[in-house]
């Protein structure tokens, strides 16, 4: 409670300067200092959004700035419209072409992103420097100030209140995101696609989501830019700033939004120093800067890849969740299939790897209310059939019906809104996630709030009731102690009960778990046999790849033994034990 | 346009897309066998050109104080990784002497002759000499202790190592442009088409380094360990490929075709500190074209820019770098139907 209120005072604290600031006696310099360091922090937000957060990058930020600035100069000078309408002009159009960009880019490997917006905005910069109507290399002089109710807003002391008011209302609407459905949604996107499109999540719909989202940031900004400067052209738009915007970030720490104010701060303030020093060091002019620049992203990402936020964070006091979900009313439940009823028919399912035969014609089928153990020597094809179930690898031929619906050509995601869910062999957990975030990922379906809502915090209702779901599974898997731990910091085996957990938080009818006992202690392993027949008896089925023979034999219902990627036998715990087949696979045979 | 004026274009363009070829492929090289996108690729083209620029006006060129600092930073950089290891003193004082000997020699030798402007084939014999060398420098200094970081973050660092090079450039070549004398002066007439010398050289050494490169991929050792390293790091390591060598290797390869495409252009343009990076990102949008992955789709991508290029410059001369790094957005469109995708990191 005290690091909470010692929290909740400095940043009152820093807001009351922040607000009286303009009103001293701070020479006018610091003030222009300060509304520089305020528009960049604005783009430097949006790539820690896309950067930090999601794993996507961009060097095109300044080019998103531009399309801002000229909107509104060219509309504003040739009066056409007032500058709080061209404001969203600018944002449309930013919009139209970062949507254009992430949806032919974001689809594929992560690094065409950044190349294409390397791209984009030479392409952009290059054309604002030849267009006659936009003023070529001069640009567009003569751009009227901000009135705010018939305030102008033509000081540095006035427009402070307005780019400092956007900058800080961007930040905490950044933060709301990411404590939020959607948010760790996004947190997933850096460790690949797999994981988060079993959660039912769309990455691609995100990437585009954050993208757009980064791109308007930096909109907004340079509409900000165009009113403070009361003048443009196309130099502060080139791709040499667009480089500087992504150092900013990643100087200042790219995992935090508070990163961003830092690293424009520092980048701001150190470079108009160089500008000075630099050129009467050398005896010529020029941006000489940039060799600092330069060597400096290299060390930063060398030797402080977390940058200069977390040396400032380490002297604040933690944020602690507070929990206000208690009283939450549960989320919806499905609708789950009849004890005994056909959940999941596989049939002749064949997986071809150019010409290995990885799954050969491998059928079986799992009923409401059952444990299927699939097991098989190493390289049997157990979690290649795993993965043709759950939609991670197409099939090369045959058919998976997922209670009455073909999913052979569905992916995962789909896959999982029918009530499948599933845990890794590798787990997949958001290492800088708690575990309780990690679990409420698994509700993603359940719930509904998109980025806006997030972002204005119109999501707490809904929020709570994720949370109170991802506690519930927490408590049933018996972590519930570990909910405010951070995932990555957990062993091994309490990261595959994370997983479980998760895969219950989706509400399945069929839970597929890939080794879940890999890893456990003793005492581990007899507490997640009794949750899976607990789980068992409230009717869910269950399809389990093991390889701990106690575990399995004692739990399962019925065995699908693999080798070599064919079905070797099928039957129950005592059948298969007795089987000479299967001992021959695991033991080899006598001759 | 007439068929003369497209076919002067197209050889226009066919001459500067044989240059963007082999920046692209070069690209594709490093990609392949280090993850790293690389961006700088064309500042070494810069160099080039700037570097026999400046040995025909001259002057000792910039290159050698680059090169030597680069050299001496790497060797302390070692001494002391050597020394924490416990790598015992004789044995570190060879391997720094091993790492300066080559820089030092090279760079001693072109300030010493650049003042008495030396002839035009061995001011190129000792920029290939001086550029070259930096490929492994660079790698050393901006990318080996980051072997394992993922694309994203080596992308970035390659940003940085393009702002710094772009910076060094401007500290030691100065803001002044150059332009080369050709290799070749003559002239040769083929129906509407001036076949120039240097087009001819340009063709040909083109030709010969894609040949080269492939001998080198299929019949030797290194090419072939090169080529392990790109289809699996571990597995190569494994087999005993050292992945800081194979990085190093392709680095050098990198810095020596940068080299020579900037001896190459350096007489058709006037170049400048920062007219890499543009020459260099044209090579880049052909390796896009390739998805960084087929050095013959690479090459087809660069005669493609080139000839966009050159009848873009002539319908539209001010908007042609506008409709060259567009055309990006379409070869983008092309590939994500093609072959979409997503890798796991």
């Amino acid at each position: 409670m005290a690091a909470r209120h010692a929290r909740t005072a400095a940043t009152f604290v820093f807001f009351i300067l922040l607000l009286l600031l303009p009103q001293l006696p701070v020479p006018e310099f610091w003030i222009t200092q300060l509304n520089y360091i305020g528009l960049y922090a604005i783009v430097a937000l949006g790539l820690v959004l896309l950067t930090g957060v999601a794993g996507l990058t961009s060097f095109g930020q300044a080019a998103f700035v531009g399309i801002g600035a000229y909107t509104t100069a060219l509309l504003t000078v040739n009066e056409v419209a007032s500058p709080w309408l061209t404001v969203f002009v600018g944002i449309a159009l930013t919009c139209a072409g970062a949507v254009l960009i992430g949806w032919l880019t974001l689809r594929m490997s992560g690094h065409y992103l950044p190349l294409a917006t390397i791209c984009w905005g030479l392409a952009l910069n290059y054309l604002m420097a030849n267009m006659d109507f936009l003023g070529k290399f001069d640009g567009i002089l003569g751009v009227p100030a901000l009135e705010f109710f018939s305030i102008s807003l033509n000081q540095g002391r006035t427009l402070f209140y307005l780019i400092w008011g956007i900058a800080i209302a961007a930040a905490f609407a950044l933060l709301n995101l990411l404590d939020s459905r959607p948010g760790r949604a996004i947190r997933a996107l850096r460790g690949g696609v797999t994981m988060a499109e079993s959660m039912g999540v769309s990455t691609f719909r995100y990437k585009v989501v954050v993208f757009v989202l980064a791109a308007v940031l930096a909109s907004i900004s340079g509409w900000l830019f165009a009113h403070f400067q009361r003048t443009v052209n196309p130099s502060p738009f080139g791709l040499k700033m667009g480089i500087e915007y992504l150092f900013m970030a990643v100087v200042g720490g790219v995992g935090n939004v508070w990163g961003a104010f830092t690293g424009a701060a520092v980048v701001k303030l150190v470079e108009d120093q160089l500008q000075v020093w630099l050129p009467r060091l050398v005896g010529a002019s020029g941006n000489y800067e940039i060799i600092v620049f330069g060597l400096a992203l290299v060390l930063v990402l060398k030797y402080a890849p977390q940058g200069l936020w977390p040396f400032v964070a380490e002297r604040l006091p933690a944020r602690v969740r507070t929990r206000d979900w208690a009283n939450a009313p549960p989320l919806a439940i499905r609708g789950k299939p009849a004890r005994g009823e056909l959940v999941l028919d596989v049939a002749a399912a064949r997986k071809e790897f150019g010409g290995l035969v990885a799954v050969n014609d491998v059928s079986f089928q799992i009923h409401a209310g059952e444990i299927i153990g699939l097991i098989g020597p190493n390289g049997a094809g157990k979690s290649t059939t795993f993965n043709l179930v759950s939609g991670v690898l197409p099939l090369t031929r045959g058919a998976v019906r997922f209670r009455g619906e073909s999913v052979d050509h569905a992916s995962s995601r789909h896959i999982a809104r029918l009530g499948m869910s599933r845990t890794f062999q590798h787990v997949k957990l958001i290492a800088d996630m708690t575990v309780l975030e990690n679990v409420a990922l698994g509700g993603h379906l359940r719930a509904s709030t998109g980025t806006l809502r997030a972002m204005l915090r119109l999501d707490r209702a809904e929020e709570k009731r994720l949370l109170h779901e991802a506690e519930r599974q927490l408590e049933r898997i018996g972590m519930r102690e570990h909910e405010n731990e951070l995932a990555g910091n957990l062993a091994l085996g309490p990261q595959r009960l994370v997983e479980i957990a998760r895969a219950l938080a989706t509400d399945p009818a069929l839970l597929l778990l890939d080794e879940p006992a890999a890893g456990l202690r003793l005492r581990e392993k007899e507490a997640l046999g009794k949750v899976l027949r607990q789980l068992k008896a409230e009717g869910l089925s269950i399809l389990l790849v093991e390889h701990d023979m106690d575990f399995v034999m004692g739990l399962t219902d019925r065995i699908v033994v693999m080798e070599f990627g064919t079905k070797l036998i099928e039957g129950t715990p005592a059948e298969v034990q007795a089987s000479p087949a299967v001992r021959a696979a695991y033991l080899g045979t006598e001759h | 346009m007439d068929f003369s004026i497209a076919s002067i274009l197209l050889l226009d363009g066919v001459t500067n897309g044989a240059v963007y070829a082999l920046l692209a492929m070069a690209t594709v090289l490093l990609f392949a066998v280090t993850r790293v996108i690389f961006i700088p690729q064309g500042e070494f083209v810069a160099f080039g050109a700037l570097t026999v620029g400046m040995f025909q006006a001259g002057q000792v060129p910039g290159t050698v104080w680059l090169l030597l600092a680069m050299a001496i930073a790497v060797a302390v950089l070692d001494t002391f990784a050597q020394l924490r290891r416990g790598v015992a003193l004789a044995r570190v004082a060879r391997n720094v002497l091993l790492v300066l000997a080559l820089p030092v020699v090279v760079c001693t030798f072109s300030w010493w002759i650049a003042p008495s402007k030396p002839p035009l084939l061995l001011s190129a014999l000792l920029t290939l000499l001086l550029v070259t060398p930096m490929g492994a420098l660079v790698y050393r200094l901006g990318y080996q202790s980051l072997a394992d970081a993922s694309v994203l973050v080596l992308l970035i660092v390659s940003v940085g190592v393009h702002f710094a090079l772009t910076g060094f450039g401007l500290l030691f070549f100065g803001a002044e442009g150059f332009r080369t004398p050709p290799f070749w002066d003559a002239r040769f007439s083929a129906g509407p088409l001036t076949f120039s010398g240097q087009t001819l050289i340009i063709f040909f050494a083109s030709a010969a380094l894609i040949v080269l490169l492939w001998l080198f991929f299929e019949r030797t050792l290194y090419g072939k360990a090169l080529r392990a390293t790109a289809v699996n790091r571990l597995g190569a390591r494994l087999m005993g490929i050292s992945s800081t060598a194979a990085g190093a290797l392709s680095f050098t390869m990198a810095a020596f075709i940068g080299a020579l495409s900037g001896l190459l252009i350096g007489p058709t343009t006037t170049v400048f500190y920062d007219s890499g990076f543009l020459i260099g990102l044209k090579g880049f949008v052909a390796a896009v074209f390739a998805g960084l992955a087929s050095y013959p789709a690479a090459a087809v991508g660069a005669l493609g820019v080139g000839i966009l290029e050159s009848f873009g410059s002539f319908w539209a001369s001010a908007f042609k770098e506008v409709i060259v790094f567009t055309a990006i957005l379409p070869v983008l469109l092309w590939r994500s139907l093609r072959d979409h995708h997503v890798d796991e990191e």
